[in-house]
């Protein structure tokens, strides 16, 4: 059971290192604000994980709703 | 600012309602369960936020008003801080509702339990309170963003 969370714990954290990279390889604005609205999502995750489920429930809708929200905004304004 | 395509604004018609009003079940049961009124009224800002970006600015301006989230914003504050008052003749914040038998009066059980609604005492309201505020201070923040974008590509245009 120990060794089934610490796996989930491992490959969360790997998926987030992929994410926050992704949001900087790309190209083109769109599709690295929603890497990093991803590797937010991953976070809000791993805090649930670990107990905290008013921590996740905080987080996804802040780092990954209403920060991506207002990074559309300034996409949409500069275009 | 212009709209999202036909799936973006399909899907946000499906998922709206759902979002809303499982925000206001998190502020509602905030006493009981995970959660409370800061991260219900952020699940409820975070609903307004995708009918805001999938539908444009100039389209959602029927539903989304600045000067309604102002007033319910400041409603919010005030109910908090007649509360926090309202126990006054003991101690500021004093708890004066528990166990009294009336609003959320009845007393805690002890052990396992499905969860009673009717317990806390002033805490549901001040989670009422703190969710109507967090929501609307969150629907106002949006709006300034969505028109500060407008007027930045206005002005690059010109």
């Amino acid at each position: 059971m120990s060794s089934f969370v610490e796996i989930l714990h491992i490959s969360t954290l790997i998926m987030m290192i992929v994410a926050s990279f992704l949001a900087v390889f790309f190209r083109k604005l769109l599709p690295s604000v929603v890497a990093l609205a991803v590797a937010s999502l991953l976070l809000a995750l791993e805090f649930y994980i670990l107990h905290a489920p008013d921590v996740a429930i905080a987080e996804a809708s802040i780092g990954a709703g209403l920060t991506m929200a207002i990074f559309i905004f300034a996409i949409r304004g500069t275009r | 600012m212009k709209e999202m395509s036909r799936i973006v604004k399909t899907v946000t018609n499906f998922v709206y309602g759902f979002i809303v009003i499982f925000g206001f079940y998190i502020i509602a049961h905030g006493h009981l369960t995970p959660g409370g009124g800061f991260q219900g009224g952020a699940v409820v800002g975070s609903a307004f936020a995708l009918l805001l970006v999938s539908y444009g600015s100039l389209n959602s301006g029927k539903f989304l008003k600045k000067d309604i989230f102002s007033l319910f914003e400041n409603f919010g504050l005030i109910l908090f801080i007649v509360l926090g008052f309202s126990g006054l003749g003991i101690t500021f914040f004093y708890n004066f509702l528990a166990n009294s038998g009336g609003w959320f009066g009845d007393a805690a059980v002890i052990g396992v339990n499905p969860g009673d609604m009717n317990t806390g005492g002033v805490i549901p309201l001040m989670n009422i309170a703190v969710g109507l505020e967090v929501l609307s201070a969150f629907g106002v923040i949006v709006l300034t963003m969505a028109s500060g974008a407008e007027f930045t590509k206005k002005k690059e245009r010109s």
